[in-house]
């Protein structure tokens, strides 16, 4: 089947298109986006809901939310020279790049765990208001998300070890991984200004 | 047609591989990563300084912050994601355009009646 449509397309247009597995991927990509946007709008209703609990004003801090999108913004760029990397055909700074974005990636589920752990140490747990129930939904989901996209780039490190080349197949596979891990940085900015920056207004 | 097939078939990427760019011309270069980065970088630290700094009303405020966030979100698409206008994106271009309008219509939509109908109900 993909093949046929492969050959189709490239019958079209002779130098060259986009591969149907990355289009099938951004389809995939446009559903994520809708889960987020029908979370948001959960939160956009519930978001002063607070049933006598803690404000967005006592539990979130500037620091940490500035050094976690910090993180994830650079861990993009880096996945982005590990791309350029990969059109170059340099295996060995694909694998570093990637290794990179890794840690950064790493860094920033680590500082939301904790985050929320402490949250949740203070009573302020996603069972004790409507507002911190939508909270931690919409957060922990997109943190779901990136711990994915983290074993998925921890599963392309080792299938690119030991290769001496990039074949069109690994190609596709880094970039719906680019598309992924971009998608997921744009969906943070929607987070850290709806979410957290707009609730310390 | 049918060397072609033989090409894309799994076994013959070395034959590919004079032509293998196939993922699109469009995969950017290091300047234009760095050029998204900076930008990135500079809306996300206007964003902190407007609720920081407190300097404008709690609306202005909101609205600076929807517009900066609409900016990055701009700036991620054209240099991190590579959307532009050309022929071979078009698919992917029909499809975003389908989910923001199906997604602007999910959060507006659902903002406004459920702050109706909590004015209704007078359970505010």
């Amino acid at each position: 089947m993909a093949h046929d449509t492969t050959v189709q397309t490239a019958g079209h247009d002779e130098h060259h298109h986009e591969s149907p597995v990355v289009f099938g991927f951004w389809v995939y990509l446009m559903t994520d986006c809708i889960i987020f946007g029908s979370l948001f709008a959960v939160f956009a209703v519930l978001r002063n809901q607070f049933n006598g609990g803690p404000t967005p004003h006592e539990l979130f801090e500037f620091g940490g939310l500035g050094l976690e999108t910090a993180l994830l913004l650079v861990s993009s760029i880096t996945y982005g020279f590990g791309m350029i990397a990969a059109h170059k055909n340099q295996i060995s700074q694909v694998i570093l790049w990637l290794g990179v974005t890794f840690l950064l990636g790493l860094g920033f589920v680590g500082l939301e765990v904790r985050e929320f752990a402490h949250m949740i140490a203070e009573g302020a747990g996603p069972d004790r208001s409507a507002f911190l129930s939508a909270f931690f939904t919409l957060v922990s989901t997109h943190g779901l998300h990136v711990s994915c996209g983290l074993i998925w780039i921890l599963t392309l490190m080792v299938q690119l070890m030991g290769t001496t080349e990039i074949p069109e197949r690994m190609m596709n596979k880094l970039t719906c991984l680019s598309l992924f891990w971009h998608f997921l940085d744009i969906v943070w900015i929607c987070v850290f200004s709806y979410v957290y920056l707009a609730g310390m207004i | 047609m049918d060397l072609r097939f033989l090409l894309r078939l799994p076994g013959g990427h070395d034959l590919m591989s004079t032509q293998t760019n196939s993922s699109g011309e469009s995969h950017g270069s290091v300047s234009s990563y760095l050029i998204g980065f900076v930008l990135a970088v500079v809306l996300t630290v206007l964003s902190f300084l407007v609720v920081s700094t407190h300097s404008l009303s709690p609306m202005g405020t909101l609205a600076a912050l929807s517009m900066l966030a609409l900016v990055q979100v701009l700036v991620h698409l054209h240099y991190f994601l590579h959307m532009g206008g050309s022929s071979e994106q078009r698919w992917n271009n029909i499809c975003f355009v389908f989910t923001v309008a199906f997604v602007t219509i999910l959060i507006v939509g659902t903002v406004f009646i459920m702050t109706n109908t909590t004015m209704h109900m007078m359970s505010r």
